[in-house]
């Protein structure tokens, strides 16, 4: 049994974390290093910012569906989650989610962390056998005739879902766009909606 | 800096901008992101592969999934992660849980000593 008292698992971690650093195997800037970088540099902006170029740009999107590793390479993304990325495009009559039934498989390099509920049980059962019900309980309620494809994540592929351009945003910059795409639509427990509409 | 680095460091303000302005912050405690960042920068100096974290962390869910009734039992996804990481340091025989439980108690004693002259 795994004992899930926070404050036995936080002395335990700190016994674990002194034992390395003292037996040299790694240093406390190298875990603050890798730390720092997900609490603040590697989040959804990088996934938002590889939707919105893919919306703007047709070529693009056909690299990116064809080999996303290699197309998020060309904006500077690589690393964790990167080199197996497969992106899912959302259309008018499929719409894509993510799990990782096993563990919490997840593109890091363009997704940050997964949210907490990304990691439950809950999630990882329920949105394989009723993934219609769970968007629902996310707030996304489809019309009947748009299919729910559900994509199980392992090691040898992450998924992103690329949501569907909203209407009303012919005029907006890239950028701007960027700045629309939730990580839940990349996710595909949700849409990226136009704010001005 | 390239128009690639300036949409990738651009918009801070944004839905997307960090994971925390999802509403949710990324690690729920120090602890776990202590966890996480011994792991990662464990596989990234070449100590093991990541793909070994990944067997024993799937392992360590999965038994846990098998015995527990999900919906009304704690779930601790970072316990599981701890787990699965002291396994992989036992099986490169770096670390074992008889030196992890004699540090536990040294520090605990230490925290009690400090709270004596607080």
């Amino acid at each position: 049994m795994t004992p899930t008292d926070p404050t036995y698992l936080a002395l335990r971690m700190k016994a674990v974390e002194s034992l390395l650093i003292e037996k040299g195997i790694v240093s406390s800037e190298a875990i603050e290093a890798i730390t720092d970088a997900y609490e603040r540099d590697i989040g959804p902006m990088r996934g938002a910012a590889v939707v919105a170029r893919a919306w703007v740009d047709d070529d693009y999107k056909r690299r990116l569906l064809s080999d996303a590793p290699a197309a998020v390479a060309e904006l500077g993304i690589g690393g964790f989650g990167a080199e197996t990325l497969v992106v899912v495009p959302n259309t008018a009559r499929i719409h894509n989610v993510v799990v990782c039934t096993l563990c919490s498989c997840y593109p890091w390099a363009l997704l940050g962390l997964p949210p907490r509920w990304y990691k439950t049980p809950e999630y990882r059962a329920r949105v394989v056998r009723w993934p219609r019900r769970v968007l629902t309980e996310f707030g996304l309620t489809l019309p009947n005739d748009v299919e729910i494809r559900v994509w199980d994540s392992s090691s040898e592929a992450r998924y992103m879902v690329r949501p569907q351009r909203p209407a009303g945003t012919d005029g907006l910059a890239e950028r701007e766009l960027a700045a629309l795409v939730t990580r839940d639509a990349m996710i595909g427990t949700g849409v990226v909606s136009n704010p001005a509409s | 800096m390239s128009a690639d680095a300036d949409i990738l460091g651009g918009d801070a303000t944004g839905p997307a901008a960090l994971p925390r302005r999802n509403g949710e912050l990324v690690f729920d405690a120090p602890w776990e992101s202590r966890a996480f960042g011994a792991a990662v920068a464990m596989a990234r100096a070449g100590v093991y592969a990541f793909e070994e974290m990944r067997e024993l962390l799937i392992e360590e869910i999965d038994q846990w999934e098998c015995t527990h009734n999900s919906t009304n039992e704690a779930w601790s996804y970072y316990a599981h992660w701890l787990t699965a990481l002291e396994r992989l340091l036992a099986r490169h025989n770096l670390l074992d849980s008889a030196e992890v439980e004699e540090r536990m108690r040294a520090i605990a004693l230490h925290q009690d000593h400090e709270h004596d002259h607080a």
